[in-house]
């Protein structure tokens, strides 16, 4: 367009300076400037709107990058111009402001997933650190992860197709779902670190079973053992405590026995009435007595001092094993306890009756002491007194027997009642001791209940605690019984499970050893299989070299054979296509020569395996076999015979062979002259086919014996002349193919020859 | 042999020839003498036509080779 009004402008310019100088000269020295300055005028306005107009546009394109792009596009070379005024454009220039947006929210999306990745990988390491418990949840968080992955696929898929509004959704849940993962990760994880770091503990802790079977048989055995010992020294100390309980029940039984003894005795001695000499005797007696109870007694002591010793121990050795705290000793312990209560209660129950035994002796003692005393008393009294009761005093000292007593005590009281009116003052006394003895004998009862009732209230004590223990053990051996049960239907229980689980182990055991074992014995199949395929194919390789040799052995002598056969069949075809050959050369001057037959046959004979001298040899033509033939010097002789009459009928053919024309044919004949012989050109032209001029070269070819050309020029004779010339043609005809037959197949014979015969 | 054809084909002609001139004339003497008066057209005429038939037979057996035969169309 610019340009459109820049030419125009020149044009008019030009017109306005043409038309000028032709319609004003003198105004145009004016108008020259104004035209000039016009046209300049033009130009500069021109230019100017053009430069403005390029200015625009790069400004324009500086600005707006699309219309940058556009103008690049459709203008060419403006991109090298944008170049170089503004510099390269900027990347988003390519793809356009459209799918900017897309491009970066894949972009972000992208990045989102690269970072839900990033946590993958990081969750999938912690739980390759973690142990095998923690394996489900990174299984478990793998399809999540997956399924947010194609969530993310789905959302760019939706995205792609232009609705950019929707695409911040599916990314702001995205996140959300990543970290709610993660939180379900993190309390997994440190529960899954502690349990991680638990179970080390605990499996550094937990004894093995057999550890805690064998301590356990161990802790049985040491109570075996233990439970033994205090059994033994339980029943040891027993048996000695029996014993010496026993002793010293029979010593106390003993000494009760003389104390009651003395006891007695010295009531009779007290009581008894009797003659002097008895008295003597029943004093030496109670003296007796008396030693014996002493020594009883003392026995007693020792016994019971014994017997204490040994409950004593019993008690150690009983408050040991309690000590031991060995459950099953119990009722040893108990029973020993149940003993050495029931010892110590007879102990005590013969300690009692011979303290009471003692007290009655010592009250009789008292009283034999009293009665004594006052035997001494009335005797001193009686003897101060009266001598003739002296008698009674005898009689009153041998009884001592609690009728004694008591009439002694009458006899007191009579004595006293004898005395009473005599000595007031002595019953004062008398009451007086009777007070104080009675006093004392409070006193002795009272302690002696005292020690009783303490004694009976120890017993019963202990009776009670014996019976709280025999309760505590019935209710601890039923509850060991209960627990036993439960126990028992624990290990039931366990015993199932354990069998349920042996018996799956069995079966994971026993399919795994057999994959192991058929495997092992594939291997060894295997092997075994490659060991034989290699023995035999070594084998067989052995054999068929062997037998290669020996074929190669068989064929070189076969060969041999072979080859002197075929030399002699050569030799024979060569001499039988010798004599072929021969025949040929029967032919006469005007016969033929002799029927190649018999040749041929011998030829056919000599070569029945050859392929090659048999098709040849069958190639012969039947006229040859049958009746020979003719030899090149008659045909020679024909041909010339023939030449004139071929002349004679040159011009006849097909349309021309009228009478008429056979005259004119004859006239040419008689003029027409032509050379003997020339010879033939090496290509024929169109003018060579001239049948004088062809006879002329056959003529010459036969002259010098070139049969098969002189046979080709023949060929080319048309019409009558071709057949007037036809017998002889088929005669050379069968003359050429018989000699070619013949003389392939002596050339046959003599390379089969050559080639069979062996160098010396 | 082909060569001799020709000999062969040309000694018929002549022998014909000469028997139809022969006979021509013969019975053109005949018939001159007989019916025509003794007049000499019939002589000519019976040679001229014993000659003719001579010279189209001696020309349709040189040419016989070259013209299809009936029984040759029927073959073919």
């Amino acid at each position: 367009m610019l340009r459109l009004l820049l030419r125009g402008a020149a044009g008019s310019a030009r017109k306005n300076g043409g038309r000028g100088p032709v319609a004003h000269l003198q105004p145009l020295r004016q108008y020259s400037s104004s035209q000039s300055s016009g046209a300049a005028k033009v130009v500069a306005a021109s230019l100017l709107t053009v430069g403005g107009g390029i200015g625009g546009t790069v400004l324009y394109a500086q600005w707006d990058h699309k219309f940058r792009a556009t103008v690049e596009k459709n203008v060419p070379y403006s991109d090298s111009v944008f170049g170089l005024i503004l510099g390269p454009a900027p990347q988003n220039a390519g793809p356009p402001v459209r799918t900017q947006l897309e491009s970066t929210q894949p972009q972000s999306m992208l990045e989102k997933r690269a970072k839900t990745s990033k946590v993958q990988s990081e969750k999938k390491v912690k739980g390759t650190t973690e142990t095998e418990a923690i394996e489900p949840t990174p299984t478990v968080s793998v399809p999540a992860a997956s399924m947010e992955e194609a969530s993310v696929e789905a959302t760019q898929i939706i995205s792609a197709s232009g609705d950019v509004p929707s695409v911040p959704a599916p990314c702001d849940t995205e996140p959300t779902v990543v970290t709610e993962h993660c939180d379900e990760c993190h309390p997994a994880g440190p529960e899954a670190v502690l349990h991680g770091a638990d179970s080390p503990t605990e499996q550094l802790v937990e004894r093995p079973a057999e550890e805690v079977s064998a301590r356990l048989a161990q802790q049985d055995q040491d109570e075996q053992n233990v439970l033994a010992a205090v059994s033994s020294s339980l029943e040891e100390s027993l048996a000695c405590s029996a014993r010496a309980a026993l002793q010293a029940i029979g010593a106390q039984e003993a000494a009760l026995q003389a104390i009651n003894q003395h006891t007695q005795k010295l009531k009779e001695a007290m009581e008894a009435e009797s003659p002097p000499e008895e008295k003597s005797v029943q004093w030496k007696d109670l003296e007796a007595a008396l030693m014996d109870r002493t020594s009883a007694v003392t026995d007693a002591t020792a016994a019971l001092q014994k017997a204490n010793e040994a409950l004593d121990s019993l008690r150690t050795t009983i408050r040991n094993s309690k000590d031991l705290k060995v459950a099953a000793a119990r009722p040893l312990v108990l029973a020993a306890e149940e003993n050495l209560h029931k010892m110590a209660v007879d102990l005590d129950r013969v300690v009692a009756q011979v303290q009471s035994a003692e007290a009655e002796s010592k009250i009789v003692s008292q009283y034999s002491d009293l009665v004594q005393e006052a035997k001494l008393q009335f005797q001193k009294e009686v003897s101060s007194l009266t001598p003739e009761i002296q008698a009674n005093w005898k009689g009153l000292t041998g009884k001592l027997s609690s009728d004694d007593l008591n009439a002694l005590i009458a006899h007191a009281h009579r004595r006293i009642d004898q005395l009473n009116r005599e000595l007031a003052e002595q019953r004062v006394r008398e009451q007086i001791h009777i007070d104080a003895a009675l006093q004392q004998q409070k006193l002795e009862d009272q302690r002696v209940l005292e020690n009783a009732v303490s004694s009976s209230l120890q017993h019963v004590k202990e009776e009670a605690r014996l019976e709280q223990e025999r309760k505590m053990n019935e209710l601890r051996e039923v509850m060991e019984a209960e627990m036993r049960t439960q126990l028992r239907r624990q290990a039931a229980a366990h015993t199932d499970h354990v069998r349920d689980v042996l018996k799956v182990q069995e079966q994971e055991l026993r399919a795994e050893a057999e994959q192991v074992l058929s495997s092992k014995l594939l291997d060894q199949e295997t092997r075994h299989r490659q060991l034989t395929q290699e023995q035999l194919d070594n084998f067989t390789l052995d054999m068929n070299a062997a037998y290669a040799r020996l074929k190669g052995v068989e064929e070189a002598i076969d060969s041999h054979l072979v080859a002197e056969d075929e030399a002699r069949r050569a030799h024979q075809l060569w001499l039988s296509v010798e004599a072929l050959n021969h025949t040929l050369k029967t032919a006469g001057a005007e016969e033929p020569s002799v029927p190649l037959d018999s040749a041929a046959q011998i030829v056919r004979d000599s070569c029945r395996e050859d392929d090659f001298a048999s098709a040849l040899a069958e190639a012969l033509p039947a006229e040859s076999l049958s009746r020979g033939v003719y030899g090149e010097a008659s045909l020679r002789a024909r041909f010339n015979s023939l030449r004139s009459l071929v002349r004679r009928v040159a011009l006849i053919d097909e349309s021309h062979n009228s009478l008429y024309q056979y005259f004119l044919s004859y006239l040419q004949a008689a003029l027409l002259f032509e050379d003997q012989q020339v010879a033939p050109p090496t290509q024929l032209s169109s003018e060579d086919l001239d049948p004088f001029k062809l006879l002329s070269y056959a003529s010459y070819c036969l002259e010098h014996g070139e049969l098969e050309l002189a046979a080709k020029l023949v060929n080319q004779l048309k019409g009558e002349a071709r057949r007037v010339v036809e017998d002889w043609l088929t005669e050379a005809r069968l003359t050429l193919e018989t000699r070619q037959v013949v003389s392939l197949l002596s050339a046959y014979a003599n390379a089969v020859g050559l080639g069979t015969t062996q160098a010396p | 042999m082909s060569e001799r054809e020709l000999g062969r084909k040309l000694d018929r002609c002549l022998a014909d020839g000469v028997i139809k001139l022969g006979t021509g004339l013969g019975l053109g003497i005949v018939f001159s003498v007989l019916f025509f008066k003794r007049h000499t057209w019939p002589i000519s005429l019976g040679s001229g036509a014993g000659l003719g038939m001579a010279y189209s037979n001696c020309q349709n057996d040189l040419r016989s080779h070259y013209l299809l035969h009936r029984n040759q169309k029927v073959e073919r």
